[in-house]
């Protein structure tokens, strides 16, 4: 239990995905515009990780691991994660077409997303358990949510803020993600596993 | 032997999550009117979104959805509109779109410049350069920013320094309309009935006839000559009434500075050089 709770902590602040990674940083810039595709992004992304670490991680252990097949890992890996990606996609555009549409280019995205493989690889090298594993990966893709949704927020009053020309745009959307990402740096060494 | 497990295994995975998703596609499907592709397969493609919607395909999906009129796309014509009302069955009002009209006659000859302008050639540009160059700061800059916006070559820039509009090539799209950093383009019903006064000033007389030899002065004398009432000063202009006017021209011959101009013959560049070239005749015997 004491691991499983470290883990979502470690995940979601000290070791986020987003900020202390580097995974995903092209949603985590393209999709930060708005709070709503921000939140719709967040959610096909948790789903997506939960999902893709699940299906790889039991792949890996009854399938791979048995076979001795270990080197077809990050093949089988990606066919994991681009099919649920088209999962995401088909059940997305029946259930809420706005989202659909407000995603855009960016639900596919998500299978080329490198922060979903990484959370699978991840899964499996670190020997977790079934169970932490998927607690990883929800840990894992709701830091990423945090990140998501935090930036969104802050580029929503940004619109509003007088700047310099220069800055407008990408500049102040990346000096932000740097001035966020050394904030959580704060976080830093408060907790291992 | 490895080799082979190795294509198996993936082979296998693969098919599993392909049967998967071919069911899921199946059960989620979407279903989408036929109609919808049907409509926009006769659009014209420009999507210059004259219709109010984001391109063609949004279109289409309204007109079949019934938010909005086959008619609303004004580049296609009636061609257009009559093909999309035989695919969706319904009747239509014939839609003769709306033409481009310039409300400016201050052609280079008539209209004063306050200083030689010498920058890129572009209204917006030259219209944010303290004010602009032209003395009259509502009238045209004729640096064919409208011209270079149509993309049916309707517009083109006379010698005189004012757009001229192709009535039979103007498809009514509006883009120049909202180009024109002056907003001295106006669509207006197609044909050539009826009268117009051809200036967007709203400074006073006085002030107007120093800069322009052309422009509105406010003077009402068109209002007091129309026997049709189809006259009303809106602030300093005056503003003919197409759907009143019965074109009788009793109003042009009375206009001081000679604002108004039938739709039937607008100045073309050739007059302006002309009437030009006599007022300096007239000036130099005097």
């Amino acid at each position: 239990m004491e691991k499983l709770l470290s883990i979502i902590f470690i995940y979601i602040f000290v070791e986020n995905f987003v900020l202390h990674r580097f995974f995903g940083i092209c949603p985590f810039l393209g999709v930060s515009r708005k709070m709503e595709t921000a939140i719709g992004m967040s959610m096909a992304v948790i789903f997506v990780m939960t999902m893709a670490t699940l299906v790889t991680w039991l792949l890996h252990t009854f399938v791979l691991v048995p076979n001795n097949l270990t080197y077809l890992q990050i093949v089988t890996f990606i066919l994991v994660i681009a099919s649920l990606v088209q999962l995401v996609e088909i059940f997305l555009r029946k259930i809420s077409p706005t989202l659909y549409q407000g995603l855009g280019i960016f639900l596919p995205l998500i299978t080329t997303n490198c922060a979903v493989m990484a959370v699978a690889l991840l899964a499996v090298r670190q020997e977790f358990s079934l169970l932490e594993a998927v607690v990883f990966a929800i840990a894992a893709s709701l830091g990423f949510s945090l990140a998501l949704i935090i930036m969104a927020g802050i580029r929503e009053r940004l619109e509003l803020a007088n700047m310099p020309d220069v800055l407008q745009g990408s500049a102040v959307t990346l000096i932000t993600a740097g001035i966020l990402s050394m904030a959580f740096l704060g976080f830093q060494g408060m907790l291992t596993l | 032997m490895l080799i082979i497990y190795a294509i198996a295994a993936l082979g296998l995975i693969g098919l599993s999550f392909g049967l998967f998703l071919a069911i899921a596609a199946r059960v989620f499907a979407v279903e989408t009117d036929p109609r919808i592709e049907a409509v926009k397969e006769i659009l014209p493609a420009a999507n210059c979104g004259a219709c109010g919607y984001a391109g063609c395909a949004k279109f289409a999906e309204a007109v079949v959805n019934g938010d909005t009129d086959p008619g609303g796309c004004i580049p296609g014509g009636e061609d257009v509109v009559n093909e999309i009302a035989d695919v969706l069955g319904i009747e239509v009002s014939s839609t003769a779109p709306p033409v481009a009209t310039v409300f400016c006659v201050g052609d280079i000859y008539k209209a004063a410049d306050r200083f030689i302008y010498d920058g890129v050639e572009d209204c917006t540009v030259a219209d944010q350069m303290y004010g602009g160059f032209k003395a009259c700061t509502y009238g045209c800059l004729g640096l064919g920013n409208c011209a270079r916006a149509c993309p049916f070559d309707a517009i083109r820039m006379g010698t005189h320094g004012l757009p001229l509009v192709d009535n039979e090539k103007c498809t009514g799209c509006g883009l120049c309309v909202k180009e024109c950093p002056r907003n001295l383009i106006q669509m207006l019903p197609p044909g050539i009935e009826g009268h117009l006064v051809l200036c967007s000033s709203q400074d006073r007389g006085k002030a107007v006839s120093k800069v322009c030899e052309v422009g509105c002065i406010a003077c009402k004398a068109c209002i007091k000559a129309c026997p049709q009432e189809a006259i009303e000063m809106d602030g300093k202009l005056a503003v003919i009434d197409l759907e009143k006017c019965n074109d009788c021209g009793d109003c042009v011959e009375k206009c001081p500075p000679g604002t108004i101009h039938p739709r039937s013959a607008f100045p073309s560049e050739k007059e302006a050089k002309a009437s030009a070239a006599s007022a300096e005749k007239v000036s130099e015997s005097a």
